[in-house]
């Protein structure tokens, strides 16, 4: 097992209370193999991201839980440990392509800069490897373009080179792509997830692909696990994910999706997701849940087995 | 920017192939030079006058010429061109002295604008970009400082080791650091929150690194705009020092004291006062324009040919 996560909590304490906007998540990725997050905003999914990486803004603390890369734990790992393991071995893909570079200086620079926590390069051999990485994530004509600042760059472009600066290591073992495509528009959207597979392929590393967008999780990732609210309420290999949702959630989040084999409304989901600082007692779908019983308000529903790898959340996963 | 002066319908015209563009025909829309020339110059000769003065100044700053005192400058009624910007009350040589006084204001201004940027900065990068309690102490010694009369302090250090240019110094700049301090940590509180400082914490970079690769390139422009903002408050603080008495010790020329030594005698030796304060407006309305041109130049955003 490459990354396992046990029952990570995230809390935050501020002004308004407590909040835990991750709440004892469990997931686990094998090498080369690549774990879709789905989920609408504010459920936890970017939150996840940063407490794997141990980058949980203040006022947040990680408060529970074990991320295991390799069989080790990183969060009891010191902070110089922990930045060996960020410049090495994890990785991660921002949002926003426009802000993840520094306008003050050229691209080159940045990606330089990002190859040398990793590795003992110098002049030529570190502006050839940069030229390499550029290279890599398809940009044109790298070797002038590492003189260009950001702000000289479109959208695309700025997002792949941001992409080479999270993969600069040679020994990159997991990459967390966070909604990378949402600030592109559909062609480069396209392009860049190709990308990504292409990557994935050469490199071998393990990925978790977090986005609101189930029509590119379905085409790139091999399992899918689905947020609610702090909580993964359905996890599985993706086509049975997609074909054969078992919580309300995922069945809900699928009927939003227009498709193309059929003509029917699509159907929003009704309400709105539970305040963070007040969660409810039971299931936490269950005040915007149709089919939700006295049971589903009153207890948290716990894994119901449904086959090998597909775990649903449900207190009536197995009916339907 | 160039383009919202797009002149309209037969005022268009294509430019050649290779030219950055079209400047505007309304005078008035045209942005400034680009390069300020005249205040280099004038900062140029300042720093000449201030670097060659004794071979440059015609007389000693502290000789008097107690015969001579009051001479109008050259031109004017009672003047000679012995003394070209005329003598003070002790008939010293005033073109001398602002030469002289040039030197020790601009060593003064640059030593002090030093040590509290370089202070201030530190201080407001660690303080925005760690946060939390450290942020809290740091804040609150610069606000503490903020709130010391100096002028008090200024006497009360100066009664007990005697004034002097170092003392000055490490006064002035004791109150300068907390100013820089506010602005740079501001401005450091927002950029670490951008996401180019996450990706570079992603990347493993540490965080000393990041303050000083990443945050401090983007707070430069700033760091130059408030320096050569504060010549000019350097300039006019150590003056009224000087003017109470607790700053330069008589006999040496600064500008700050010869304007205050023609204080009373306006009416009489108006040149006293006046020569020595245009040296300063022209000082400051120089760095000003040259600081607007290098926070343009050095913020790559704004860099179009």
């Amino acid at each position: 097992m490459l990354l396992e996560v046990k029952n990570l909590r995230v809390q935050f304490d501020t002004l308004m209370g407590l909040s835990s906007p991750v709440d004892g998540i469990s997931f686990s990725l094998e090498k080369g193999e690549t774990l879709g997050i789905v989920g609408e905003s504010g459920c936890g999914k970017s939150m996840s991201a940063s407490a794997i990486l141990r980058l949980v803004p203040p006022p947040g603390r990680i408060v529970d839980g074990e991320v295991l890369l390799d069989g080790t734990d990183l969060l009891k790992a010191s902070a110089a440990n922990m930045r060996q393991v960020r410049g090495h071995y994890m990785s991660m893909v921002l949002q926003d392509p426009v802000a993840s570079l520094n306008p003050v200086f050229p691209i080159g620079n940045q990606v330089a800069e990002a190859v040398t926590v990793s590795q003992r390069l110098r002049r030529r051999s570190l502006k050839e490897k940069v030229i390499e990485l550029l290279q890599r994530v398809r940009i044109p004509s790298a070797e002038n373009r590492i003189y260009e600042y950001p702000h000289q760059m479109s959208g695309g472009m700025r997002q792949r080179v941001a992409g080479a600066i999270s993969f600069a290591s040679n020994d990159l073992k997991v990459l967390i792509a966070d909604e990378p495509t949402t600030a592109l528009d559909v062609t480069v959207q396209a392009q860049y997830l190709d990308l990504l597979k292409e990557l994935q392929a050469d490199v071998g590393f393990g990925l978790i692909f977090i986005s609101h967008d189930i029509g590119a999780v379905a085409e790139l990732c091999d399992k899918v696990s689905v947020m609610y609210a702090g909580k993964i309420v359905e996890t599985g290999p993706t086509r049975t994910i997609i074909n054969h949702p078992r919580h309300p959630y995922t069945k809900a989040l699928l009927d939003c999706l227009p498709r193309l084999n059929e003509v029917k409304r699509l159907e929003p989901i009704g309400g709105e997701p539970p305040n963070p600082f007040a969660f409810p007692p039971g299931c936490r779908f269950a005040p915007r849940c149709p089919r939700a019983t006295e049971l589903c308000h009153t207890q948290y529903p716990d894994f119901v087995q449904i086959d090998e790898n597909h775990d649903a959340a449900c207190w009536y996963a197995n009916e339907s | 920017m160039a383009e919202i002066a797009a002149p309209r319908g037969a005022d268009w015209v294509e430019p050649p192939a290779g030219s950055p563009a079209v400047p505007s025909r309304r005078w008035w829309l045209r942005r400034p030079p680009i390069i300020p020339t005249l205040p280099m110059i004038m900062i140029g000769i300042i720093f000449f006058a201030a670097i060659f003065a004794s071979v440059i100044a015609p007389f000693s700053p502290t000789k008097n010429h107690l015969f001579d005192s009051f001479t109008a400058p050259w031109g004017w009624e009672g003047g000679s061109s012995t003394y070209i910007l005329g003598t003070d009350f002790l008939g010293r040589d005033i073109f001398s002295r602002i030469i002289h006084g040039a030197r020790i204001s601009l060593t003064i201004a640059g030593l002090v604008i030093l040590i509290g940027a370089s202070v201030g900065t530190l201080v407001g990068i660690v303080a925005g970009y760690f946060g939390g309690l450290l942020d809290s102490i740091l804040m609150r010694i610069a606000d503490l400082v903020l709130g010391i009369p100096l002028i008090l302090v200024a006497i009360v250090l100066v009664t007990v080791t005697g004034a002097s240019v170092g003392n000055i110094i490490f006064i002035v700049s004791a109150f300068v650091w907390p100013r820089y301090a506010r602005i740079i940590r501001s401005e450091t509180l927002s950029l670490r929150e951008q996401d180019f400082v996450m990706l570079a914490r992603v990347a493993g970079i540490s965080s000393r690194r990041i303050m000083l690769r990443h945050i401090l390139p983007n707070v430069v422009s700033t760091l130059i705009v408030l320096c050569t903002l504060q010549v000019g408050q350097v300039v006019l603080l150590e003056s009224a020092l000087s003017f109470l008495g607790v700053g330069i010790p008589p006999p040496k020329p600064s500008w700050g004291i010869m304007v205050a030594d023609g204080r009373t005698n306006l009416t009489s030796g108006w040149w006293i006062s006046l020569t020595p304060g245009l040296a300063i407006v022209v000082l400051v309305v120089s760095f000003n324009l040259v600081g607007d041109w290098l926070r343009d130049r050095l913020d790559p955003r704004l860099q179009r040919y």
